[in-house]
């Protein structure tokens, strides 16, 4: 039973530390809360039905399964990350220099201008995921993992090691660290501050995609609304960890998803989303900088 | 090689500068003395573009570089090492350094060895965290960082502010050594003895205008500056 919980949690935290990610990323380099990411995850579970739905219509998912969720994969963080570059684009650049309230609030319109667009365009009612994904797994210990929760765990494991060792070692990585520590002194060295910023985006978005993607294949359902509450937990599991520390986003987000699967199965499932919120409350009560947070110098 | 024209900058209806014309030679050290809230740090800050003038230009070498965002003034070769240092304090003193080379102006190898060879104590703490080192090492590392983009024109804002006296003569002795490799030096000091002594000439700064303007010596001689900027 525990086992099982564990396991349930782990894979649900994946999920929740993939979007917690894009949130700290932005959060880091602009102080900006990006109410419109939870969409950005929406956007890739309707674009990872569209587009499996379109391979399966041409054939392609009968020819080789691996290869058409391998394609859809890709193709729904490309769609996905051109959202994330335009929304940032047009809805946050030209308030660079505004008071910070102003592209929070411009956030909060991307956010239900995302959600109604999808509504209209794709229907009130719920998709089903097609079924193209066994439910088969291993049974342990009495303890059961699908295949699809394994490759959830290990997906979101080798992006977030390639994520860390991007930020770590490359020269773009770099420069990311440098534009959320002083970005006045980052163009002052020659970096294009508004380049990275896109590329901030851009990676958050694929990010948020991928974890969009694989929750629809694991839960088999979408709507137009599953963006704001995976998206108001993912920023719990961001404020959890520090927000702004990517480390922190990986960890929260783990955390998270193991608080929320334990509650439920000890506690009450029924009260399955309040344990994200009662976090989020004490966090800010008791140490609002995270747990792995370290003030607001570290952001990124 | 560097010319400024009737250079005019406002923050919102406070005008900082107002009409500045300036030249610095390939070559020279140049500083920029005045008091506190005189201009001086605007002045550089315009240059480097983090400010946008309001009126006239700036030509470097046949090219207007006016109203260019900061990046693309330090691919001019101009790099600007702000007041208060400004390292990246979560970065290691190597990194600080590679974000100086973003550009890849330079071999970034030659580069560092000069670096290092100008400053010892950065290649002894190069995995260090930049928020670790003590203020006189972060002004090396400033220093270092900007040298890193290769630049023509080195502008310094404040370089010896809030250091011990032995720091300071260090790094004014630094900054001579790096005008003789070929580096051109616009300086902003409130130390005007030390700057003026080691420039070929200066400019002297009051209210956003400049009053004042010769060779290093004539302006040590001059009264008024000695009364004003000397306390003589």
């Amino acid at each position: 039973m525990l086992l099982q919980q564990l396991i349930n949690g782990l894979t649900l935290g994946s999920v929740y530390a993939l979007i917690a990610l894009g949130y700290t990323m932005v959060y880091g380099i602009l102080e900006l809360i990006n109410f419109a990411h939870g969409e950005i995850y929406m956007l890739g579970a309707y674009l990872g039905i569209i587009i499996l739905g379109f391979f399966t219509a041409v054939g392609l998912t009968a020819f080789s399964l691996p290869l058409a969720l391998g394609l859809t994969l890709l193709l729904t963080v490309i769609f996905s990350a051109s959202y994330g570059f335009t929304v940032e684009k047009i809805a946050y650049r030209p308030l660079r220099s505004a008071p910070k309230l102003s592209p929070l609030i411009s956030a909060i319109g991307v956010s239900i201008f995302l959600q109604n667009y999808v509504m209209i365009t794709q229907g009130a009612t719920d998709k089903v995921f097609p079924p193209l994904v066994s439910s088969a797994g291993v049974t342990v210990l009495s303890t059961r993992i699908t295949f699809l929760q394994a490759s959830i765990i290990v997906v979101s494991g080798i992006i977030m090691a390639l994520l860390h060792a991007f930020i770590r070692k490359t020269r773009t990585g770099k420069a990311m660290r440098a534009v959320a520590q002083d970005k006045s002194m980052a163009s002052l060295v020659g970096i294009n501050t508004d380049t990275i910023i896109s590329i901030t985006f851009i990676i958050g978005s694929g990010l948020a995609a991928v974890a969009g993607l694989m929750v629809s294949m694991y839960y088999g359902l979408v709507n137009y609304f599953i963006g704001y509450s995976a998206g108001i937990k993912a920023f719990t599991a961001a404020v959890l960890g520090g927000i702004g520390n990517i480390p922190g986003a990986m960890f929260g987000g783990i955390l998270l998803g193991l608080i929320e699967s334990l509650g439920s199965a000890y506690i009450s499932s029924e009260y399955k989303d309040v344990y994200a919120f009662v976090i989020l409350i004490l966090i800010l009560l008791i140490r609002p900088s995270g747990l792995l947070g370290r003030n607001t110098e570290e952001k990124i | 090689m560097l010319r400024l024209e009737n250079i005019h900058t406002s923050y919102g209806p406070i005008k900082a500068i107002r009409g500045i014309d300036m030249e610095i030679k390939k070559g020279e050290i140049v500083s920029l003395i005045g008091s506190n809230g005189a201009g001086k740090s605007t002045c550089l800050m315009t240059i480097s573009g983090i400010l946008t003038p309001s009126g006239g230009s700036i030509v470097h070498g046949e090219q207007d570089i006016t109203g260019l965002p900061p990046h693309s003034i330090v691919s001019q070769g101009i790099c600007q090492v702000p007041e208060g240092r400004r390292i990246f304090p979560r970065l290691t003193v190597l990194e600080n350094l590679e974000m100086g080379a973003f550009l890849g102006r330079s071999d970034f190898m030659p580069t560092l060895q000069r670096v290092f060879k100008l400053f010892p104590i950065l290649g002894e703490r190069k995995k260090q965290y930049g928020g670790t080192l003590s203020g006189g090492e972060q002004q090396m590392l400033a220093i270092g960082r900007a040298l890193m983009s290769n630049p023509e024109i080195l502008l310094l804002d404040e370089p010896s502010l809030g250091l011990a006296p032995i720091m300071v003569s260090k790094i004014f002795k630094t900054i001579q050594e790096i005008n003789s490799e070929g580096v051109t030096v616009l300086l902003v000091e409130q130390n005007a003895r030390a700057a003026l002594r080691l420039s070929d000439r200066g400019y002297v700064l009051e209210n956003g205008v400049i009053t004042l303007s010769g060779s290093g010596r004539e302006l040590l001689d001059n009264d008024k500056v000695r009364h004003a900027y000397l306390g003589e």
